[in-house]
C-alpha cells in the first residue's frame, strides 16, 4: 500500500482551483488564437481579440478570467493500492476547494439548498466522482464549471433506431438552442451510452479532455470533427453575435448501453472551459 | 459612441442594435437574488434601494476584490433569468440593462413600450471589464454576498446594443449572415 496524506490532497486541490481560474488552459488559448484567424465576422474578430486580451490581463493580475469561477467538479481516479491517511478523502477535497476559493479571491457561487438559496460562503461542496482503478496511483482532475453554459446542457433518451444521425441532430440542436447564453465559442462535452446518469457523467468527463486531443476510437474522432464543422456553420459565432466560431471543440465519450436505449447527454461549456489534472 | 448615465430619452433614440458604446456614469448591479428581493419589496409597497428612473442595471455577480482593489472580475451573467422580473422594473423607469444572451418576448415588448435598451457586454471578458469600473459600493442586500446590489461608477465601459427600443435584435440579424448549415 502507498500512503497519501490528506494535507497533500487539500494543497493540490486548492492550487488547481486557483490555477484553472486565473490561467487559461493552453488548448483553449490555442483554440481561440486559431479561430481568430478563421473568423470573418468583424464583431466576432473583435470579441475574440477581447477574450485573448482578457486572458492576458487575468494571468498578469492573477485574477479570475471570468467572475463565475464555477462549481468545483472533481474526478478522482484512485488505485486500489493507495491508502489515505490523516482523514477522509472527500473532506480533504472539499477543504482544498474552501482554501483555494478563499485564498484565490474566487467567487463563492454555491447555495446550500436548491430552493432555500443561502450561500455556503466557501464554494463547497464540490461535486466529486470517484473511480477505483488498479495500482497505487492517485489522479485528481478538477473542472470548475460555470453555470451560464451548464444551464444550456441537455440529455436525450433516444431510441436505438435514431442511431448516429439522431445523435448528431440533438447535439447540433442543443448547441443552436444554447446560442449566446452559453458564452460561445463553446466547448461541448458529449456522453453517449450507459444509463441516464452515466451519459451525463461521461459528458462532463469529455470536457476535461483537452480539445486538441481527439477520441481514440476512429468513428468517434470522425464524429467529433464532423460535428465541430457543422456547429461552426450554425452562424452563432463569438458571444452569439454572428460568425464562424461557435465551438472550439466537441469531445465525445461513449460507453456500452442497454438493448432498448441510446442516451445522449450534451454538456455545454464556455470559452473559458477550465480543466487540470494532478497525480499524487 | 460615448454615452453617459442617466440614460436620457434623446440618447436612447440614437441607439440602434449593433452600435458599440462606451458607458460612463453610475450604473447598478443586480442579478437573480437581488431581483427577487426588489420585486418582493415592491409587492409589499416598499421602494427599491435606488432611483430606478433612467437607470441602467448591470447583471453581474463580481468575484471578491483583493485588498487595495475596487472590484474583482466582473463580466455579465446570462440575462434570461431576470426576465420574469424585468417588465415591472421597466414600467418603473428602468431604461437600460447590460447582460448577455436572449431575452423573453415579454421583455422585448416591455422595452418597446417603455423605450428601453438592452446592452451586451462580452461574457467571460471579466478581468478586462473590471478595468472600466472606477468605484464600487454595496447599497443593499449585503448578506447576498456577490448578489448584493451595488452602485458602480464606470468609465468607458465597453458594450454593444443587442436589442434597441424598436425591438431590433443584433443576435438575430448577425446569425443569419453566417449561417450556412443545412440539416442532412
Amino acid at each position: 500500500m502507498r500512503e497519501v496524506h490528506v494535507n497533500d490532497i487539500t494543497q493540490a486541490v486548492a492550487k488547481m482551483c486557483i490555477a484553472t481560474n486565473v490561467k487559461i488552459s493552453p488548448d483553449i488559448l490555442e483554440g481561440l488564437k486559431k479561430s481568430q484567424k478563421l473568423e470573418s465576422s468583424p464583431i466576432g474578430i473583435d470579441i475574440l481579440d477581447q477574450l485573448l486580451q482578457n486572458a492576458e490581463i487575468a494571468e498578469r493580475k492573477n485574477m479570475p478570467i471570468c467572475q463565475d469561477t464555477g462549481m468545483a467538479v472533481v474526478f478522482v481516479e484512485i488505485g486500489q493500492e493507495v491508502s489515505i491517511s490523516g482523514g477522509l478523502l472527500t473532506d480533504a477535497i472539499n477543504e482544498g476547494v474552501r482554501k483555494g476559493y478563499e485564498e484565490g479571491y474566487l467567487r463563492k457561487s454555491i447555495v446550500e439548498d436548491p430552493f432555500f438559496r443561502v450561500n455556503t460562503n466557501d464554494n463547497t461542496p464540490a461535486v466529486i466522482h470517484y473511480d477505483i482503478v488498479g495500482g497505487d496511483s492517485l489522479k485528481i482532475s478538477l473542472s470548475p464549471k460555470g453555470f451560464g453554459s451548464e444551464n444550456m446542457s441537455r440529455i436525450y433518451m433516444l431510441k436505438p433506431s435514431d442511431g448516429i444521425e439522431g445523435a448528431k441532430r440533438v447535439i447540433l440542436e442543443t448547441i443552436d438552442m444554447a446560442g449566446p447564453n452559453a458564452c460561445p465559442p463553446m466547448v461541448v462535452g458529449v456522453g453517449i451510452g450507459g444509463t441516464f446518469e452515466k451519459a451525463a457523467i461521461l459528458a462532463k468527463k469529455a470536457l476535461i479532455r483537452p480539445i486538441d486531443q481527439s477520441s481514440d476510437i476512429t468513428y468517434v474522432s470522425n464524429l467529433e470533427k464532423e460535428l465541430t464543422k457543422k456547429a461552426n456553420q450554425l452562424g452563432i459565432g463569438p458571444q452569439g453575435m454572428g460568425g464562424r466560431t461557435t465551438v472550439l471543440g466537441i469531445n465525445i465519450e461513449t460507453f456500452p448501453t442497454h438493448i432498448a436505449g441510446l442516451p445522449v447527454a450534451i454538456n455545454i461549456s464556455c470559452h473559458v472551459t477550465r480543466h487540470m489534472s494532478v497525480s499524487l | 459612441m460615448v454615452i453617459t448615465t442617466p440614460l436620457k430619452k434623446h440618447i436612447i433614440n440614437q441607439l440602434k442594435a449593433g452600435d458599440k458604446v462606451l458607458i460612463t456614469g453610475i450604473i447598478y448591479t443586480a442579478r437573480d437574488a437581488g431581483h427577487k428581493r426588489m420585486i418582493e419589496q415592491l409587492a409589499k409597497g416598499e421602494r427599491i434601494p435606488f432611483n430606478i428612473e433612467e437607470s441602467i442595471i448591470y447583471y453581474v455577480g463580481p468575484s471578491p476584490a483583493k485588498p487595495g482593489e475596487i472590484i474583482g472580475s466582473a463580466g455579465p451573467t446570462t440575462s434570461y433569468r431576470m426576465d420574469d422580473y424585468t417588465p415591472e422594473l421597466l414600467d418603473l423607469g428602468l431604461k437600460g440593462m447590460i447582460g448577455k444572451g436572449n431575452r423573453h418576448e415579454k421583455v422585448i415588448e416591455s422595452m418597446k413600450k417603455n423605450g428601453a435598451v438592452y446592452f451586451g457586454a462580452v461574457g467571460g471578458a471579466a478581468a478586462l471589464i473590471a478595468s472600466s469600473i472606477i468605484k464600487a459600493k454595496v447599497i443593499a442586500y449585503e448578506e447576498l454576498g456577490t448578489e448584493a446590489l451595488r452602485e458602480l461608477y464606470v468609465e468607458n465601459f465597453p458594450a454593444i446594443v443587442l436589442i434597441d427600443q424598436d425591438g431590433k435584435n443584433l443576435y438575430e440579424e448577425e446569425k443569419v449572415k453566417y449561417r450556412t448549415y443545412q440539416a442532412d
